[in-house]
């Protein structure tokens, strides 16, 4: 509730244009102020004063005043020629970009933004952008007219199908703001919309580089690595069985023996069942159950477990899988496999950021999927 | 004033003692209704029926308004929701606001100001309200069936090829409807040139009937534009025929292009009958004579001419040439210029004039202040500018509720304040009308003015949710207060309308001492207007101020003579100064 008292007066000023707009927009304001306070003034002040049954001089009315009539048609006239100069010269420049702009291109589709950088990497309802250089977004619709308006930039351009339309801009501050569909477009149209990250070159490059990320990505055994250390399955399960729990080097595919004589293949059902709930089932030769992991642990937490731990069965030590998942990794990324093609409710995808990340940068990321890859979807 | 002297002597009569016949008793029968011919009659029958439609606009604006008071909506589903605000628009706009003045004021005050018995063409004129009645029909078949969620602008390819609302019955209906605008601008243009009274010069014409003429004119060379388009739209959606679609081979912005040539000098169709009655009530209410009759008279033909060359404003960031904008962006300062000519010519009129506050006047006084804030804030859409930031958010939504609901709506309201007296013959309750003007002027602003900001913040028109900026929810939670006070100020109205209609005191021929061939005849007219055809004499608005000046408030010159004292406060005799 603490937004209810909360009245920004302005929207962030955050690109080239920002300042020059509202340059133009409170001029126009001052105007607007002064001749409602001219009519108003006078309206109230004379229909008080000359209010009937007010004994004041009324003589010499007037009815016809061509002085008096050319004064009100010429300064109005004047006035708003000047402001159509200053409005129409920021909408020059705004249609005129630099030669040197960074091209990124963007695809409306109901109800999304598809927006695809030139070495491949490509995000949904995000843009990232660095400050301080020209950007060029290069647009064109899928479907129907949308609009990509970007009110901290001062930039809004229709999206058309069948044509490419173009907008560009510098952004100047770094920041998170709202980017929206202007135009409607169908059902969903509130929430077609998103973020655009404006960052400092050196962070933009960075994410250029991880494809989309803030930072490296992780494979799954990665993932499950880190997981695996950080709840504590390394303090029993080492490398070789100990009398408080077997290793599990190689553990995936084989036979399990239970305390009660049945028996399972650990395969992926097993192995999430044994972490979650792990007094279902007691291996001979161990007298209890470790704790359950059942409310501590995500399904995805647990997937990314058992890739972990079929991983360990393929090499002799832990560490083994770590290379070879990166370069999955970025094979995946580069795909765009990863990125959500859904539209998940005006939330903006977080990429959560890693607490240890691997230090590894993908400087040769391929290119795959142009903008027409996804075109018949 | 040979006019009046004809008819002076019904003044001090009530005309409900002798049980005189007019329009509204000589027959009682539905047929004698549906069937009348009397510009009259057909004037309450669109009455009647506009009210129908502006209730329905208006509990679709209450159910907007409701959903926005929270972030995340409150009880619709998207879907519905854009079907509700299309609906408010449609109905609203084709609807409402485009006959409203002129199919109800211009039909009944328009004969009578001129000195003519009826219009020129009366069977013409019993059909434009039934073509509007079979368009308003389909329309709201089109919205229970399933309603549209288009919008009211139907932009292609959205409404041709992607919507699956009541698409084609809707556009039926209003290209329907668009042939009575059509009809009823023929009809006033025909009448305005063969049927003024003798002596009814051009200029001394009310500047109400230079108003309505020049919405006529735009009726006339526009609604034709924008039936085309629409038909087009059908035959796009129905037959696939490519014209706007590119997936068939079309153009999605040549459908702009036709569809803003009508719409937005339809947007002058809607306020240039309100131009006229302002100046019918700041004249009257002023008992002055207009100031700059001249000018404010052909600024309204200026706007009409104008408003046809610059439709391109609504398409600065549609991917129309730069160089297009940039003419439309100057032609559309061009037209801001005389608008501000009739508000200053108006302001002007209130000096050294005799300013009653009737309630007419109230909402003279109001849309004078609503008018200039929306005609302003215009300037900033017109600047190419400042529009690729403010256009499709609510700035735009903000703007033109001030020029339509502010302006048009409040002309509406004192019109029907003004004229309501010689329409049903009855007065209403005074004191409530003027709290009613009040409120209207409050909860218009409450409402509008917080949307000027979260538009200028960036929040786009149109939008259901706003969760992911709930930094916008205060001001539509001020705004949505504001609906509620400005429902109060148009169910005021209604209340106490119908209550005189049962209980008002008899309207005498000319309750306010306005000038006008219209109050020189019995409230409720006759059915043939004039017994005998007036012979007009005398100018426009010719009210003697001088002779007024030791008068109390409410008397009329009627009552002085024809010979009304020439005395001014120094007791010199001075001429009366006509031009």
């Amino acid at each position: 509730m603490f937004h209810l008292f909360n009245f920004p007066l302005a929207p962030p000023a955050a690109s080239n244009f920002a300042k020059e707009h509202d340059l133009v927009f409170y001029t126009l304001c001052a105007l607007t102020v002064l001749f409602c306070v001219i009519v108003g003034a006078g309206v109230i002040f004379f229909s008080i004063y000359y209010r009937a049954g007010n004994k004041v001089d009324r003589s010499r009315p007037m009815y016809e005043n061509l002085k008096l009539e050319l004064t009100w048609t010429f300064i109005p006239l004047l006035l708003g020629i000047v402001v159509f100069w200053m409005g129409a010269r920021l909408f020059v420049e705004m249609k005129t970009p630099p030669k040197d702009a960074q091209e990124i291109f963007v695809v409306g589709k109901q109800w999304m933004w598809h927006v695809q950088h030139t070495n491949g990497v490509r995000e949904n309802n995000t843009l990232h952008i660095p400050i301080g250089k020209p950007v060029k977004l290069t647009m064109i619709s899928q479907d129907v007219i949308h609009a990509f308006y970007i009110p901290a930039f001062r930039v809004q351009m229709h999206v058309v199908p069948g044509r490419y339309t173009q907008l560009w801009f510098t952004a100047t501050e770094p920041g998170a703001y709202h980017l929206f569909c202007g135009m409607y477009c169908g059902t969903q149209h509130s929430e077609m919309g998103g973020t655009v990250y404006a960052m400092e070159p050196k962070d933009y490059a960075n994410w250029l580089a991880n494809g989309g990320e803030e930072t490296v990505p992780m494979t799954m055994t990665q993932a499950g690595e880190k997981i695996y250390n950080r709840v504590g399955c390394n303090n029993c399960h080492a490398n070789v069985s100990t009398p408080r729990a077997p290793s599990l080097l190689g553990i995936y595919n084989t036979k399990r023996v239970f305390t009660d004589g049945t028996s399972l293949v650990a395969n992926e059902e097993y192995l999430r069942d044994s972490i979650l709930h792990p007094w279902n089932h007691i291996t001979n030769g161990y007298d209890e159950s470790m704790p359950a992991y059942d409310g501590q642990l995500s399904e995805s937490d647990v997937l990314n477990l058992i890739a972990y731990i079929k991983e360990m069965g393929t090499s002799t030590g832990k560490s083994a899988p770590s290379s070879l998942g990166n370069a999955e990794g970025a094979a995946t990324r580069a795909t765009g496999h990863d990125v959500h093609d859904t539209l998940s409710v005006g939330a903006i995808q977080a990429n959560v950021p890693d607490p240890n990340p691997t230090p590894t940068l993908r400087k040769d990321t391929p290119a795959v999927g142009a903008i027409a890859a996804e075109g018949n979807k | 004033m040979s006019a009046t002297a004809t008819t002076t002597g019904q003044i001090h009569e009530e005309p409900g003692g002798g049980k005189e016949t007019n329009y509204l008793n000589v027959t009682h029968t539905i047929k004698s209704w549906l069937l009348t011919q009397d510009h009259k009659r057909i004037a309450i029958l669109y009455m009647v029926s506009t009210a129908f439609f502006f209730l329905l606009g208006g509990i679709a604006a209450g159910l907007i308004r409701y959903e926005l008071t929270s972030p995340a909506g409150v009880m619709l589903e998207s879907e519905t929701y854009n079907k509700v605000f299309s609906a408010h628009g449609i109905l609203m706009i084709f609807t409402f606001l485009v006959p409203a003045i002129p199919a109800i004021f211009g039909n009944f005050v328009l004969p009578l100001m001129i000195g003519a018995r009826d219009v020129a063409f009366p069977k013409l004129n019993l059909m434009s309200w039934y073509l509007y009645m079979t368009g308003g029909s389909l329309i709201l078949w089109g919205i229970l069936a399933g309603g549209v969620d288009t919008g009211w602008t139907f932009y292609v390819p959205l409404s041709s090829m992607y919507s699956n609302g009541q698409v084609t019955i809707t556009l039926v209906g209003i290209f329907i409807a668009g042939f009575s605008s059509i009809t009823t601008g023929i009809n006033f243009v025909v009448t305005v040139h063969k049927m003024r009274a003798p002596g009814m010069t051009w200029f001394r014409l009310p500047l109400f009937i230079w108003a309505m003429y020049a919405t006529s004119v735009i009726m006339i060379l526009g609604t034709p534009v924008v039936a085309v388009t629409l038909l087009c739209v059908i035959f796009e959606r129905a037959f696939h025929l490519p014209i706007f679609s590119p997936e068939l081979g079309g153009d999605p912005v040549l459908f702009q292009h036709m569809f803003w040539f009508y719409s937005h000098p339809a947007v002058y169709i809607m306020i240039l009958p309100g131009f006229g009655v302002i100046s019918e009530l700041i004249a009257n209410f002023s008992r002055k004579r207009i100031f700059g009759y001249h000018f404010v008279a052909f600024s309204s033909l200026a706007i009409a001419g104008l408003g046809f060359l610059v439709w391109g404003h609504h398409m600065f960031v549609s991917s129309q040439s730069m160089y297009e904008g940039i003419v439309f962006s100057l032609i559309s300062f061009l037209v801001a210029v005389p608008s501000a000519i009739k508000i200053f010519n108006w302001t002007a009129t209130l000096y050294k004039g005799h300013i009653r506050f009737q309630a007419p006047m109230l909402y003279a006084l109001s849309f004078m202040g609503l008018f200039t804030l929306g005609g302003l804030t215009g300037l900033f859409l017109a600047s190419m500018g400042t529009d690729v930031h403010l256009t499709n958010t609510y700035f735009i939504v903000a703007h033109f509720h001030y020029v339509m609901v502010g302006g048009q709506m409040t002309a509406y309201m004192g019109a029907l304040h003004y004229w309501w007296p010689k329409m049903t013959g009855r007065m209403y309750h005074e004191g409530m009308a003027k709290f009613a003007a009040l409120i209207l002027f409050i909860g218009f602003n409450l409402t509008f003015f917080p949307q000027f900001i979260v538009g200028w913040l960036g929040m786009p028109r149109r939008y259901h949710y706003y969760y992911f900026a709930p930094e916008y929810q205060p001001y539509h939670i001020m705004s949505s207060l504001g609906a509620s006070v400005l429902a109060l100020g148009f169910g005021l109205p209604a209340f106490y309308l119908i209550a005189s209609l049962i209980n008002g005191p008899k309207a005498s021929a000319n309750p306010w001492g306005a000038h006008g061939l219209e109050w020189n005849i019995a409230s409720p007219p006759p059915t043939e207007n004039f017994l005998e055809i007036p012979i007009v004499t005398d100018e426009v608005y010719d009210f003697d101020p001088t002779s007024e000046f030791e008068q109390e408030a409410g008397t009329h010159r009627i009552m002085h003579g024809d010979a009304p004292g020439l005395q001014t406060k120094d007791g010199d005799k001075k001429p009366m100064e006509d031009k």
